[in-house]
């Protein structure tokens, strides 16, 4: 199967400064702001925004990791459970703008049982979206706040992201199908 | 024996290579000896998350919305029953407990139909005590909902031993090499055999210690078929506490004094009660731990029980998030 490359570890590194700028410019500062990182890239990604942020604005960020497994709407429908990894938020995100951090932005799903999960853990002031990829297909009414890119693919391609804490390398890929599998598909 | 760092009240459990799911395998929970050590970590870890859940002010996830949890006890319990429940609340799945004492059982239902009835009502798991051992066996010839065995007879206790190993991984980091000491009634005591599986897979040392009357007959050569190198027996107290780390006395049930197999109560205090004294031949760090309930001033005495070294109270607490965790793995294996 086809695996090309659509961003480079310097593409990824300049959408997370352009993102940790935005996430300063529409919130006027940092004061208050909660990263939280969603298992499993999602995390390193948010500690990288953090430190950009932190260098901008010279305050520390509290940051955090979310593991959704326990919310997801097709648990009792998958064949093996998902490894359910420590949920860890250092802070109170009471009255605070916590801004949930992903690697793949596609159904929606997934950040349909991050915001139940966030709203069990305290009542914060808002809730907002920083992803690296969207590729659209959602399946619920959610959008994303900042992105690092906009990938139009279809669904039987396969968006894979590296980051050097998780994979060694940092690069986003797309998997196109063989053929055989797409015609399957259709 | 492995060197341990000084008082660590909570350690940083030892890091595996991410348990991967598909080493689950089990569509129920009957006892340990068919456990493999990745199978344990899997539940350890996820209790690991679970105990998270526990800390937070509303201790209840979405998770096992629409599924039911019947809890069978065919005998008494505090602790487990309500470990359970409470497990199962946290899940947000339904409970019903049905109490043996006030169910059609007094009105001569037997436990099959008990079973087929409980089944038809709609549960998904039953969670199930029995004062028969391999009655939870039985049972899964008979349904097809998932078995949690929450005792059994003399035989198995799984998840009281699971959340033991939970208890002594978090305080001590890992479990291999440990020399954990197990005293009292082992004839009877269905929480030290589910121990022994759970423990020598993940790496300790048992020692089982008794008066002969309490041991069941025929250990050794269990241990020599089952090719348990890591367990063996003592019938004094001195050497199976000697460098322990972990202390386990097990109650002591009045009756088994009446039946014979103790000369005097007053004998067995003398020579197997857990004392301050006998204690500090153990290894300065070591916990203390008791499945319960305790009965005090027999098999442990009070300032053990109450002591700076005892994780008791702990256990009760860890029972909830290892329960958590077993009925969140057990109900992926309907849809199999």
């Amino acid at each position: 199967m086809p695996e090309r490359t659509l961003m480079s570890a310097e593409d990824i590194q300049r959408a997370l400064v352009r993102i940790a700028h935005e996430i300063v410019e529409r919130n006027k500062g940092a004061k208050d702001i909660v990263l939280v990182g969603m298992q499993t890239r999602g995390v390193p990604l948010s500690e990288r925004l953090a430190a950009t942020i932190q260098n901008l604005e010279k305050i520390t960020i509290p940051v955090g990791s979310l593991d959704i497994s326990l919310y997801r709407d097709d648990i009792s429908s998958l064949q093996l459970k998902p490894v359910i990894h420590r949920t860890d938020i250092p802070t109170d995100v009471t009255n605070k703008q916590v801004v949930l951090v992903d690697d793949v932005f596609y159904t929606g799903r997934s950040i349909r049982a991050a915001m139940d999960a966030l709203m069990d853990l305290g009542r914060p002031q808002s809730i907002q979206l920083a992803v690296l990829i969207d590729r659209g297909h959602r399946e619920l009414p959610i959008r994303a706040d900042y992105v690092g890119k906009n990938i139009p693919t279809s669904s039987n391609e396969e968006i894979k992201v590296y980051v050097k804490e998780v994979d060694g390398e940092d690069k986003v890929t797309i998997v196109l199908p063989n053929k055989g599998a797409a015609d399957e598909s259709d | 024996m492995k060197a341990i760092e000084p008082n660590p009240s909570i350690a940083t459990p030892e890091t595996f290579p991410p348990p991967s799911v598909d080493v689950w395998q089990h569509n129920h929970l009957l006892d340990l000896d068919d456990f493999t050590q990745e199978e344990i970590q899997l539940v350890l870890e996820t209790a690991d998350a679970m105990a998270e859940v526990l800390t937070r002010e509303v201790k209840r996830v979405p998770t096992l919305r629409g599924r039911t949890v019947v809890t069978m006890f065919y005998e008494p319990s505090t602790r487990t029953r309500a470990s359970f429940e409470l497990a199962a609340k946290n899940l947000s799945a339904d409970t019903v407990s049905l109490d043996a004492s006030k169910s059609s059982i007094v009105k001569g239902e037997s436990l099959i139909d008990s079973l087929c009835t409980i089944q038809a009502l709609g549960a998904d798991i039953i969670v199930m005590r029995h004062s028969q051992s391999g009655a939870p066996y039985l049972a899964t010839q008979h349904v097809n909902c998932s078995l949690i065995n929450a005792g059994d007879g003399w035989h198995a206790h799984p998840s009281q031993a699971l959340l033991d190993l939970y208890t002594i991984r978090r305080h001590l980091g890992t479990l291999a090499n440990l020399k954990v000491a197990i005293i009292g009634d082992i004839m009877h005591s269905r929480v030290a055999r589910s121990n022994i599986w759970g423990m020598t897979t993940m790496g300790a040392r048992v020692i089982l210690c008794a008066p002969p009357t309490l041991l069941p007959r025929g250990l050794d050569g269990f241990i020599d078929n089952c090719q348990l190198p890591n367990v063996s027996i003592e019938t004094e107290i001195k050497p199976a506490l000697e460098n322990a780390d972990v202390v386990m006395p097990l109650r002591l049930q009045m009756e088994r004094q009446q039946s014979g197999l103790l000369p005097s109560l007053r004998e067995y205090i003398q020579l197997y009660q857990l004392t301050m004294e006998r204690l500090s031949l153990a290894k300065p760090q070591v916990l203390v731990m008791h499945p319960g309930p305790i009965n005090e001033g027999i098999e442990i005495s009070p300032e053990v029980a109450h002591g700076a070294q005892s994780v008791i109270e702990e256990q009760v607490t860890n029972g909830v998030a290892i329960r958590m965790a077993l009925l969140y793995l057990i109900a992926g294996g309907k849809n199999k």
